[in-house]
């Protein structure tokens, strides 16, 4: 079981998703966002950080990358790709996934442990109930989820997940950025491709807080070994 | 052969307007403040400046970049002027 992590210049999370994979019992293969192929990994994380400096737009430098042409290969052929923070940001540039994420309602960048309620499956929740509510840190400026149709997504089963109290309340008050019916995280429509805001990769030890994260990587990586 | 002409275009990106702004919001809220009144909304927006070859299919050539890379169809919207 081997899980690529690709590093754009600007990546920071990079070595904690591999930390994550490491910690999960997989194989990390750290991917460099210049390279053409994937070295043959059975899934991809597209990691958090600042590539290309998010200039013009967060993502819409590292889009054009020649790794995202692999990724875009490997996504249509079915294989499991995840986007965190900056990772979901290039994957809604690439139009890999729906919608775009823009600056926060509030201006402030955001750092903070979130609640996040499970609303869909996906390779990536596999194992994960719909209702479940996981404790995940969020920390991004640019992370306001923006749809223009918000139920036709969750129609179709591509609302990962949304912010809620710990409770499970999803309102406006556990809503950090602003985004539309506090979306947290989407699929394409095949399920296989997902974007998440929060990171999973910083919920993996008890020492940090949460292990939350593992319930969504574990998952992943269970599916694609079975 | 001739030199080549070239061509200066200004292209603004704006969000949507259906898009929340909220760093036109925080100005607007600001302006009142410094004792500019009747201000009723602001935008921000982006304003990049290209200098290019000039030829034919210019218009074709700012389009297409415009919508590929400087602005996001899904967000945003363009419009240029060649100077």
């Amino acid at each position: 079981m081997r899980i690529g992590v690709v590093t754009f210049p600007g990546s920071c999370d990079d070595r904690d998703a591999r930390q994550a994979v490491a910690v999960l019992g997989a194989e990390p293969v750290a991917l460099w966002h210049g390279d053409a192929d994937l070295a043959g990994v059975d899934a991809v994380v597209l990691p958090g950080g600042f590539s290309h400096g998010d200039y013009l737009r967060t993502g819409a430098i590292a889009r054009f990358s020649p790794v995202m042409g692999a990724i875009r290969d490997f996504a249509g052929r079915g294989g499991p790709v995840l986007g965190v923070c900056n990772g979901f940001q290039v994957l809604c540039e690439a139009h890999l996934l729906p919608g775009a994420l823009t600056r926060n309602a509030g201006l402030r960048f955001v750092a903070r442990p979130q609640h996040i309620r499970v609303e869909a499956g996906s390779v990536w929740t596999a194992g994960v109930a719909p209702g479940t509510v996981l404790a995940i840190p969020i920390k991004h400026g640019e992370g306001r989820y923006v749809h223009p149709a918000p139920d036709e997504l969750a129609a179709a089963g591509q609302v990962l997940a949304r912010y809620c109290a710990p409770d499970g309340t999803v309102d406006d008050a556990a809503n950090p950025n602003g985004s539309v019916a506090n979306i947290a995280g989407v699929t394409n429509r095949e399920g296989n491709v997902a974007g998440l805001m929060p990171h999973p990769e910083h919920a993996v030890e008890a020492l940090l807080g949460s292990t939350d994260g593992r319930r969504i990587l574990g998952a992943a990586l269970a599916s694609v070994t079975a | 052969m001739g030199p080549v002409s070239v061509a200066r275009v200004h292209i603004d990106v704006m969000l949507k307007d259906e898009i929340l702004d909220p760093q036109g919001q925080a100005i607007e809220r600001a302006l009142p403040s410094l004792g500019f009144t009747g201000v009723r909304e602001v935008r921000v927006g982006k304003h990049i400046v290209v200098d290019i070859d000039d030829a034919d299919d210019l218009d074709r050539r700012v389009e297409a970049m415009a919508d590929r890379l400087l602005a996001n169809p899904v967000i945003e919207r363009f419009s240029y002027r060649v100077e």
